[in-house]
């Protein structure tokens, strides 16, 4: 089940299984908006959050809508698939990037729409939507 | 925390190792078993004197084998939390045991079967089996993204290393065919042949910057490990390998490790252990100059890289000129994996890195370093607990 972007996973393996401290992230992937939740004790970005700060431990959060741009921090193209659900979707671009308007959490995502091999730490990079099915929305970045 | 030398390895054991699948129809308890009275034989020590269990990844069934062997009376059984991670520190937590009164002969033990729907390259992908986890909500940031193994994780990891130091896949390839190299000589290495550089490179790629042979084996068996008091050890067939110290945990930041990735910068291009390597250094009252050879865990060869450099055999972001210059073989300043390690001797998931130890620490190793007296060990790059272990003539 390849969706509409190249170097992204399968379908078959977009699910999501939210709890009170997630669901907010993915009710704004619906709508396409790229949020974070961010500490309201401390300020401290908590990506993803768990329910308490590491910081101050406190239990509150606020949710930030951010710019959806990023840089690569890191990535692996993956050419073997290891399971059959990615046969048809290798080469598939895991990527690791820094969200800077939300204090440079590190978020793991897709890196799509390129030629896998020209992929970069560093790279300038913009959220776009791959909407899987009536319920979930996978964010992934796209080279901008 | 363990005092030091108050407990030593006395045993150690395996069975043959296998290629993935190819110890059945023996069952993994079996395996255990062949590799637990092989362990007995080589201490000296007979089922009855059995009375614990410290093991690493869960553990195993503690009341199978001691109904199946006989053994009359089980005074400790636990296990380490996490992964492979643990593999050194089963040995600590059985010298811990021993030091507290708790027991007085304790085995430490990996039994692998990567039977088909059961292979641990795929461990974050599968529906059921002992690698089976139900979904929760933080795997959702990782799995819609087609992180599954291990060694994508790691794959992450080295990228970012070549790119903040300049380390590059010639690094890796050292590491391979040195590795390699050293499990020629040893007749239950399951790679028999040469590594060429060559080869290397026209390997396939798995997950970029990572090609099969930056990737473990596959393999099935057991290897038992055998611990009790320093003063009993005395008196037991081989002389002593005691335990210097040992430190399972680490950084609290480093947390899950290989989960969402979210490390701070100045632990990411790392394996998480530079913290252990401290407090075991600590508990040694000695160095990385002291080490004699190290036997690193090596899931993925830039995780040999990446200890060098958390262990203190040379600075950060040193590790690839490091190895180039030879230092890992056999007569450079630290032998590495002198065994061939899980890269090409066999994937028992790190205790054959423990028998590697004890033979080189007792003067009997196939590749004996010259003149040994300590060793390093540590448990795989994973998420806490990190752990790590130095044995001592």
């Amino acid at each position: 089940m390849r969706g509409p972007y190249q170097g992204a996973a399968s379908h078959a393996v977009a699910t999501i299984h939210p709890d009170a401290w997630t669901a907010p992230f993915w009710a704004a992937a619906r709508r396409h908006q790229l949020v974070a939740a961010r500490c309201t004790g401390c300020g401290r970005f908590q990506v993803p959050p768990t329910g308490f700060c590491p910081g101050c431990r406190s239990r509150s959060v606020e949710w930030i809508e951010l710019s959806g741009q990023a840089t690569v921090y890191t990535f692996t193209v993956v050419r073997h698939p290891v399971v059959p659900s990615e046969i048809d979707t290798v080469p598939y671009v895991i990527g690791v990037v820094c969200l800077p308007d939300a204090g440079n959490a590190k978020l793991m995502t897709n890196i799509v729409d390129c030629d896998p091999d020209t992929v970069a730490i560093g790279q300038h990079v913009e959220v776009v939507w791959d909407d899987v099915d009536d319920e979930v929305t996978i964010p992934r970045f796209r080279p901008r | 925390m363990v005092e030091a030398r108050r407990a030593a390895v006395v045993g150690v054991g395996s069975t043959e190792y296998y290629r993935r699948g190819g110890s059945l129809p023996q069952t993994a308890n079996e395996l255990a078993a062949v590799a637990i009275l092989a362990a007995l034989d080589d201490a000296g020590l007979a089922v009855e004197d059995i009375d614990g269990f410290a093991y690493y990844s869960g553990g195993f069934d503690t009341g199978w084998f001691a109904q199946a062997l006989g053994i009359p009376m089980i005074k400790f059984t636990a296990s380490l939390t996490g992964g492979g991670s643990g593999s050194a520190g089963s040995v600590g937590l059985a010298a811990t045991a021993i030091a507290a009164g708790q027991a007085d002969v304790v085995v430490s033990l990996m039994t692998l079967q990567q039977a088909p729907g059961n292979r641990l390259g795929a461990a974050m992908a599968v529906q059921s089996g002992p690698y089976y986890r139900p979904p929760t909500p933080e795997r959702d940031f990782i799995a819609p993204y087609g992180a599954f193994a291990p060694g994508h994780f790691f794959s992450l990891i080295a990228q970012r290393h070549m790119y903040e130091y300049g380390t590059t896949r010639e690094h890796f390839a050292e590491v391979a065919i040195t590795q390699r190299t050293n499990a020629l000589t040893r007749p239950k290495a399951l790679h028999k042949g040469p590594l060429t550089r060559e080869e290397y490179f026209a390997a396939r790629m798995i997950s970029d910057p990572l090609c099969l042979y930056d990737y473990t084996m596959e393999s099935d068996g057991a290897v038992a490990v055998i611990t009790t008091s320093a003063d009993r050890a005395r008196d037991l067939r081989h002389p002593p390998v005691h335990v210097m110290a040992a430190a399972s945990g680490g950084d609290g930041r480093w947390g899950r490790g290989i989960g969402w990735m979210g490390m701070p910068d100045e632990l990411f291009a790392t394996a998480g252990a530079g913290a252990i390597a401290k407090l075991l250094y600590e508990r040694a009252g000695i160095g990385p100059e002291d080490v004699d050879v190290a036997l690193l865990y090596d899931h993925f060869t830039p995780m040999v890289l990446l200890q060098l450099e958390d262990y203190g055999f040379c600075g950060r972001g040193e590790s690839g000129p490091f190895v180039a210059e030879g230092n890992i073989r056999i007569g450079g300043t630290i032998p590495v994996n002198t065994h061939g390690g899980n890269l090409s001797e066999a994937y028992i998931i790190g205790m054959t890195h423990v028998v590697e130890a004890v033979e080189q620490i007792r003067g009997t190793a196939i590749n004996q370093v010259a003149g040994a007296e300590i060793a390093l060990v540590t448990g795989g790059p994973s998420g806490i607990p990190v752990s790590g272990l130095l044995l001592q003539r």
